[in-house]
Formats: structure tokens, sequence, C-alpha cells
């Protein structure tokens, strides 16, 4: 049997260990991914040159980010590494890529697509003023740069992530000014049962909520966003929120890191024709995957963030689980035991992501509240108001009609930062489920395609 | 079984065709269904580039066209609503002598149908586009041609006719036409059955499955438009710009909206199915449209296309629609098939269609477009 | 705060060597490693200006995933700003160029 060509999209924690189970299976897969050096986000390395240590970069996390970052460096002469390509499409059989102006298209039996997440995002009044971030920006800056994203950080929305940044900001010495968390602390208290199926995260999550406490920053749950204020010239100066009691604040700060937890890059699953279906508990729609991450399309492997947000360790899993679907499915030998071992630790990171989801909520409430001349795509510029004419005056009530019609989701970023929340705008325009109001359809390319691009000489 | 729903006319499929014309019969006097698969303008009269270009047609279309291009001059105030048509000017460029030679004589040729179109060459034409690239040896230019924004027209006629009193029909899949006791009987899939006197079929791609049903089957074929759009750029290239030449890889166009984006088409075209519905770009597609597009605006290289899409087009093997009465059934009228260049004639088509209807004839020709041209020889 | 204000501030890594941009028109210190969006906006408050609204835009998501920070460079071409490594003699513009963008070819 001709050995198969497999394509593995992301050098995260999913696609090197994907990797790595498929040459220790004698396969030689490719490894395509946009960033220039491997890690992912989550352990992004950070550039040449850079002396901090990786206790200071990851923390916690230290010596996994070690560990996979050591692997990869082994496995580099046993692959084929495409750093700084983006997969721009997929069809007929065929990967996309274009590096460096110039695209090819690269056959495969086989894809892994290990494409990661971004923050998932509601918008807020004043989101579109510079200044404001997401939080894995805010991540990113400190990680990757050595920068805070402002003098005077807020940190809004929910999730892990907004714990886990607002403290490494205070350690490298960022005034974080306050957390405002839409959650409640009823909700993680509900959620405990499922939390605890990862004990040693739950510790973590607990110690860092802590240690906001012991700093004396402040921390504040249940609130509602009500505005980030702000000018055309200078950006970012304030914030407002309502908080749990009914009260009001105000906070002074130059620099907002907002974020609802995280969504899945499905773009290239999208392009390939696989089935979505809509999750209730997070109130979006998912690519349909079996449990070793097998979509609906046949070849078509969906594994780590950029499918379900089980966080690293449960993208390790995912992505060895995937490689030896292909490795079963392409009629290799794999060990059974060894995969029964992984679903089980699977299953184990599905309750805790569920356990999570459920204890940091996305609050697709607010949407319904959003003031008419909020901007819900900040590509475009369209405020919700526009979003809801189109709802009540020409009919939109299916997103991809709606976008149509009012430009929401059109602009540069393809929705990425907006559709979710505005499916919940459209949503309560229109008293419809978000699953009845359905999702942006993806379109190629994956990210803005240069003109200049040529095929590359053969 | 509940009662039928009664009008004077019914036109089944909601593209841009078949929404004029349940505008255009309504300010008739007439009563209208307009039944729609799925939503007003989704497939080919929303997906395509949005050309309102008159030049470069099939000149005994040109009276159509021209009827066409009038509505779309005063589209607004008819149907109260904005569908971006911009008269920006439409330039068709040539590479070689011989096309220059040919966009002479259609000029020339197209003068008595009221089209002035200008041939500009050399440097009088990079004084007037000094963007255009070195390749590019002359040009025809159509001052009061334009586009329009595809997205909104066919939406905006379908609620201009439901305002007028047309009842429109959304998300209704129709299974079965047939004419009974001398009127049509149409019915949906949910059961509701449709009655009228007159029957206009304006379903694209699909027109096919309902011609065949009265006896009149058309060799019709699907392709897909092959589109791509920019980030929004400062407004900068006024005329829409198209290449006139027989290698179908150079036949790209482009245009730029008023808020910047590209809308880029043309070099190629895509796969399209009637069954699934489903229309893609071909990646390669997209590559090609980059050689191309660059040959004639050097500096788009500079830019990021953002998107792509493609819709359900339907052709015929002439290149000409399918517009008129039925050769073989009294009351049926057609107008399907537009062979990826229907937009600009969609007003037209629904105001023309309408008359056909209400009067039984039509003060503009459209006698090359009748259906019988495809009618087989008797056995 | 100013739009001349700078909006990053630097925390760590701080001690490596020069690399000089422009910044719309004038000289800068980048320092070797930094992306072109932390190059400028420790030095300045914006990127570049929305294209449908009245504000200044600084980037959003770091990650090449949002798009808000592309830039022009003084010779029209776009670099998005997050994922565009410093390089000498680099240049760039927060608004467009002066002469319209088809006209260079």
């Amino acid at each position: 049997m001709a050995e198969p060509r497999v394509i593995i999209v992301g050098a995260g924690p999913a696609g090197v260990r994907a990797a790595e189970t498929l040459v220790a299976a004698g396969l030689r897969p490719t490894v395509v991914d946009e960033g220039r050096r491997d890690g992912g986000q989550i352990y992004r390395r950070q550039p040449e040159g850079f002396a901090r240590s990786s206790a200071e970069l990851y923390g916690t996390e230290a010596a996994r980010a070690e560990a996979l970052h050591a692997t990869f460096d082994d496995l580099r002469p046993k692959i084929d590494y495409r750093p700084g390509h983006l997969a721009w499409n997929v069809a007929d059989g065929h990967l996309h890529v274009v590096h460096d102006g110039s695209a090819e298209a690269l056959p495969f039996d086989a894809l892994i697509v290990a494409s990661g997440a971004t923050d998932r995002l509601m918008p807020v009044k004043g989101w579109q003023h510079a200044g404001v971030y997401s939080l894995g920006a805010a991540q990113i800056a400190l990680k990757s740069q050595g920068c805070a994203i402002g003098r005077r950080v807020v940190f809004l929305g929910t999730g892990p992530l907004m714990q886990l940044v607002a403290a490494q900001y205070r350690k490298a010495g960022a005034q974080v000014v306050a957390l405002l968390d839409t959650s409640r602390l009823w909700n993680q208290i509900r959620a405990l049962p499922k939390l605890v199926s990862r004990p040693d995260v739950l510790a973590k999550g607990v110690g860092l909520a802590a240690s906001h406490l012991l700093a004396g920053t402040m921390v504040r749950r249940g609130v509602t966003p009500v505005e980030i204020f702000g000018d055309a010239d200078g950006g970012v100066s304030g914030v407002s929120v309502r908080l749990a009691s009914g009260r009001d604040l105000r906070l002074a700060c130059d620099a907002v890191a907002l974020g609802y937890h995280l969504r899945p890059e499905t773009q290239l699953a999208d392009l390939a024709r696989c089935d979505f279906a809509f999750d209730a508990a997070t109130r979006q729609f998912w690519p349909v995957i079996d449990e070793d991450g097998r979509s609906s399309v046949p070849g078509i492997y969906l594994a780590g963030d950029g499918v379900r947000t089980q966080g690293a360790d449960g993208a390790e899993i995912a992505g060895k689980l995937a490689a030896l679907a292909v490795l079963t499915d392409r009629g290799r030998s794999a060990p059974t035991e060894q995969i029964s071992r992984l679903r089980q630790q699977r299953r184990a990171m599905e309750r805790f992501r569920a356990g999570i989801a459920e204890a940091f909520p996305w609050p697709h409430h607010l949407a319904a509240g959003l003031a008419d001349d909020t901007v819900v795509c900040r590509c475009e510029g369209i405020t919700a108001g526009e979003l809801r004419s189109v709802v009540h005056d020409k009919g939109a009530d299916e997103m991809n009609r709606a976008k149509a019609l009012s430009r929401v989701g059109m602009g540069r970023c393809q929705g990425r930062y907006c559709g979710h929340a505005a499916a919940e705008v459209v949503a309560a325009a229109t008293q419809l489920s978000p699953a009845v109001v359905g999702r942006l359809r993806g379109q190629a390319p994956v990210k803005p395609l240069a003109i200049r691009t040529r095929r590359a000489a053969p | 079984m509940s009662e039928p729903f009664r009008t004077d006319v019914i036109v089944v499929g909601g593209g841009i065709m078949g929404a004029a014309a349940a505008f255009f019969l309504r300010r008739r006097g007439k009563s209208v269904a307009l039944i729609e698969r799925a939503l007003i303008g989704q497939q080919a009269s929303g997906t395509n580039f949005g050309n309102v270009r008159r030049q470069g047609r099939f000149l005994r279309q040109l009276p159509l066209a021209n009827r066409s291009r009038d509505i779309w001059g005063r589209l607004n105030e008819l149907i109260g609503e904005d569908a971006e048509f911009l008269a920006s000017g439409h330039l068709r460029v040539t590479y070689d002598d011989e096309m220059t030679a040919r966009i002479e004589t259609y000029a020339r040729d197209a003068l008595p149908y009221g089209l002035d179109l200008q041939i500009i060459g050399g440097n009088r034409l990079r004084e007037r586009f000094p963007f255009l690239g070195p390749e590019v040896r002359a040009g025809s230019y159509a001052p009061h041609d334009g586009h329009a924004n595809p997205r909104l027209a066919a939406p905006a006629f379908g609620r201009a006719a439901r305002r007028e009193g047309a009842s429109v029909f959304e998300r209704t899949e129709i299974v079965a036409v047939e004419r009974d006791a001398g009127t049509f009987r149409v019915e949906a899939a949910d059961g509701r059955v449709f009655r009228a006197e007159q029957l206009m079929i304006a379903a694209g791609a699909w027109g096919n499955r309902l011609s065949e049903q009265f006896g009149e089957p058309v060799p019709l074929v699907t392709h897909g438009p092959q589109m791509a759009v920019t980030e929004p750029i400062p407004y900068a290239l006024e005329p829409v710009l198209g290449v006139s030449t027989t290698k179908l890889e150079e036949t790209v166009y482009f245009r730029q909206v008023k808020r910047g984006n590209i809308v880029i088409g043309g070099a190629a075209r895509g796969p399209a199915s009637a069954d699934t519905q489903r229309a893609s770009v071909k990646p390669e597609n997209t590559l090609l449209q980059f050689t191309q597009i660059t040959r004639v605006v050097p500096a788009l290289a500079r830019l990021n296309i953002i998107r792509v899409w493609s819709g359900v087009e339907s052709y015929l093997p002439d290149d000409i629609p399918i517009m008129g009465p039925s050769a073989k059934v009294p009351g049926l009228y057609y107008a399907f098939g537009f062979c990826g260049h229907g937009f600009q004639l969609g007003p037209g088509v629904g105001d023309v269609m309408a008359e056909l209807i209400s009067t039984g004839q039509t003060t503009t020709p459209i006698e090359p477009f009748a259906i019988a041209r495809f009618a087989s020889a008797p056995a | 705060m100013s739009p001349l204000q700078p909006r990053f501030v630097r925390l760590a890594e701080t001690d490596r060597p020069t690399v000089p941009i422009v910044v719309d028109g004038a000289t800068v210190e980048a320092l070797e490693g930094d992306s072109l969006l932390v190059a400028v906006l420790t030095r300045a408050g914006h990127l570049r200006h929305s294209e449908f609204g009245p504000e200044a835009r600084a980037g959003f998501c770091l990650m090449a995933a949002c798009q808000d920070c592309w830039m022009w460079t003084h010779d029209g071409d776009r670099l998005r700003a997050c994922d565009t490594p410093v390089r000498a003699g680099l240049s760039v513009l927060t608004q467009p160029p002066d002469m319209p963008w088809p006209n260079r070819a």
C-alpha cells in the first residue's frame, strides 16, 4: 500500500501530537502552519533573541510547553514542515496554501485540521475604539512581545483566560484596574461536579481567582457591560458596567481586554463541507465529529480547539486520536489499547469543557440589550440598529440573509469576531433560536489573500 | 384541503426576473402570487457581478437592455429603495488590433440602437484612465452603463411588489405544476394550492424542469460565476472595467463600489448544480483572475481579496435567454436561462413580461428569445 | 489619550538591538524582534483609521485573525502589522498614500 499523504494544519498542541503519532507509525506528514514558529497560540514561542525563561512565559504550563517544543524539534527532520504557510482553501482533495506570494495545491489522502481558536466576542458600545483588544491579544502582546496593551488595563468578559491573563499582567508589572466578569460565582459553583473531572486544573483556577483577591485587585462578578468610553482620536478612556447590585461602576483606563472564552476556527472544515450542528449549551454551531475527530467528510479530521474548546491538554489528546483515526482508516495497524485509553482521557476533557462552558457562560442575553448605536461588526462599522432594521424592515430572519442585506460579517475578518453576537442579535429580534437563525457560511479565502499571489513554479 | 389561492397570474421563481415581473404586473392591475422556493434573489440574481452593462450585448437584445437601463435610472423613485445603481461608465479594453477592430465595428453597429460608445486609444486612453496596464491597447467606453448591488436589487423588487399588493410566498417549494380546466394549478410541498389563468416561469436554472412539463424542454446547463471581492480601499476606479477578448481566461471584469471594495469576476466558469443548489469557486480560478486583472490594472496586485462566492446560473447553447410566450400552452410565459448576463436586463424583463401578460404583446422586440427555437423537429 | 501618546508599554525584553523604521515620515527606533504593530504602538496611539467610522484603530486580536491592523506602506502596499516583523528601513503610513492607489504601478 502506498504511503498515505497526510497533511496537518496547525503546529499547536493538537497538530504537533498528531504529527508525532504519524511519524511514529512511519509516515512523513506535511505540517502547514501560519505561524513562523511552532507552539500555536498557547505555547507560542517568542521571537529569536528574546530571553525570558519558559517559566516566565508559560507559568505552571512551562513543562508541557517545553515538552511540546522538544517533541517538535525532534520531528523537524521527519516531517515536511511548512511554517508561514496560510491554508486559504480546501477543495477536491487538495489543500491550497500560500507562502510569501506563492500558491500551491497540496494533494492529500487525509487532512487533520488543528486550526485552533480565537476569542469569542460580545460587542459592547464603544468596543471599536483604539485600545480595546481581545483577551488573547492582551496575552500575545505580553507573551510574544513583552508588552502590556496599555498603562491601566481593565479586563472585561468572562472565562478562564481572563483570570489567567490578568494574573500574568499583574505579575509582569502592569496595572490591572479591575476584572469585570459577566459570570457569577454560582455559575462556577454549579459547574463544580463537571469541573472536578480535572482536579489539578480546577485547583489552578481557584488559585488564580484567589491570587487576584490577595493582590487586592478589584474583581466584580455578575456585571453587565454598559459602555467603553473613548474618543475617535485618542481611543479608550474608561469603562462602565452595571454591577450585580444594580449600581453603576465607572472606571478610568486606557486599555480594555475583552473576551468571552473561545470559539473554534472552523473555516477549513466549512470549506471542506463538513456537517455542522448546533450546540445548545454554548449556543454555537460546531463541526460534527466522532470521538476520534472524524468529520462527516471522509478523509477530513478535526482536532484541538479548532473543533472543541478543550484546552491545550485536551488538544494534545485530540491530536493523537485524530492521527490514530487516520492510521486506522488507511488500514494501518493502530494500538487499540492506546486508543481506548485516549478516548477515556478525552471524555474527562470533554466533561471539563462542558463544565467551563457552564461556569463562564456565553452572555447571549446581552445581545438583546445592545443599544442601537452599538457597533456589532467592527470591520464594516455595522450597528445593532442597522442589523435589527434588516430583520424588522426586510424580513431577514436567517444569518446569511441578514449579512447580505446589512453587510454584517462582510468585512476583512469575515465574521470571526461578530458572527456569534450578530446571530444573537438576529435571534433576539426575531424571537427565534440561534439554531434556526443559523450561522454565517464559511467562504474562502480563510484569511485575506494577496492579489499578487501566483502559482508556485512546479 | 383548503381553498386554492387564486390570482390573475402566478409567477414561479423569485429571482430578479420574477420579482420585477410581479412588481410591474401589480402596476398594471393584475393580482399576482410570486412563489419562491427559498428567499427572493438568492441564486443567480443575488450572486452575480452586478453589471449594468449594455455594450457588447447581442445587438438584437439592445432594445430590451435600453428599456431596462431606463428603469435602472429611476429605480429609487419607482420602488422606493436603493439598489446602489451607479451610472459610473463602463470600459471594455482590448489587448490587440483584432479586438480593437471588433469594438470599433460594434460601436458602429450599436449606434442605431442608441448606444453612444466612445472608442479611445493610445495616450488619450491613459490620460483618462491612468491606472491601465501597458498591455491595454484601446477601450470602448459606455458613459451611461454602470453597476448595482445584486444582493439588494431583487429583494428590493420583491418588497416593492409586496407593497404594491402582490402575494409573495418565500420558502415555498412547488411539487406540481399543471394546466387543468383552462387554468394553471400549482401545488406547494406543504399542500397549498395556487390557481391562476396565467403562469410565468422565471425559475432560472430550474426553469427547464417546469417547461418540460409543458412539452417544451430546452438544453439548459448550469455554471457558477467565479466571484471575489477585495478589502475596502479608497474609491478610485470609477468605470466598470472588462476585457474584450475571444480567450475565456482573459475575460475578467471588475468594479469598485463607493464603499471601496472591488468586485471581481470572470476568467472561468465553475461547477454548479441545480440538484444540490450549490455552486463553488475553484481555487485555481481565483488565482487565474489575479493574473488577468493585474494585466488590466497592475496596481490591483497591491490589494487582497477577502471573500469569494458563486451561485447557480443557467446557460443555453446560443448564449441568449428564453423569454416570451409558450409556443404550446396558452397563458404560459417564460423568462429564464439568462446565460450569466441577466442582471442588467432584470427590471426590463419584468416590465416587458408584465406588458406581454397584460396586453398580449410587447412594444420591445423579444422574438429572438422565443422558446420555439429549441422545439425539436416533429417525429 | 493623545494620538501621539504611545499605547503599548514595554515590560520586558527591552535589551534588544534597535532597528530604525519610518512611520508617517518620521524615523523611530523599534527593537529587533518587534512586530510592526508593537513598533508603532510603543510610539503612537493608533495604526490606521476605520474606513467606515470616525475612529482610529490600533489592532484587536494580534493573531492575524481580525484583520484590523492593515497599514499602508509608503509605496502603496498593504501590511498586516501584527504578524509583520520589523526590518530596518520599513516605511509605513497610518493613512492611505496621497496618490490614488491605482495610479502606482
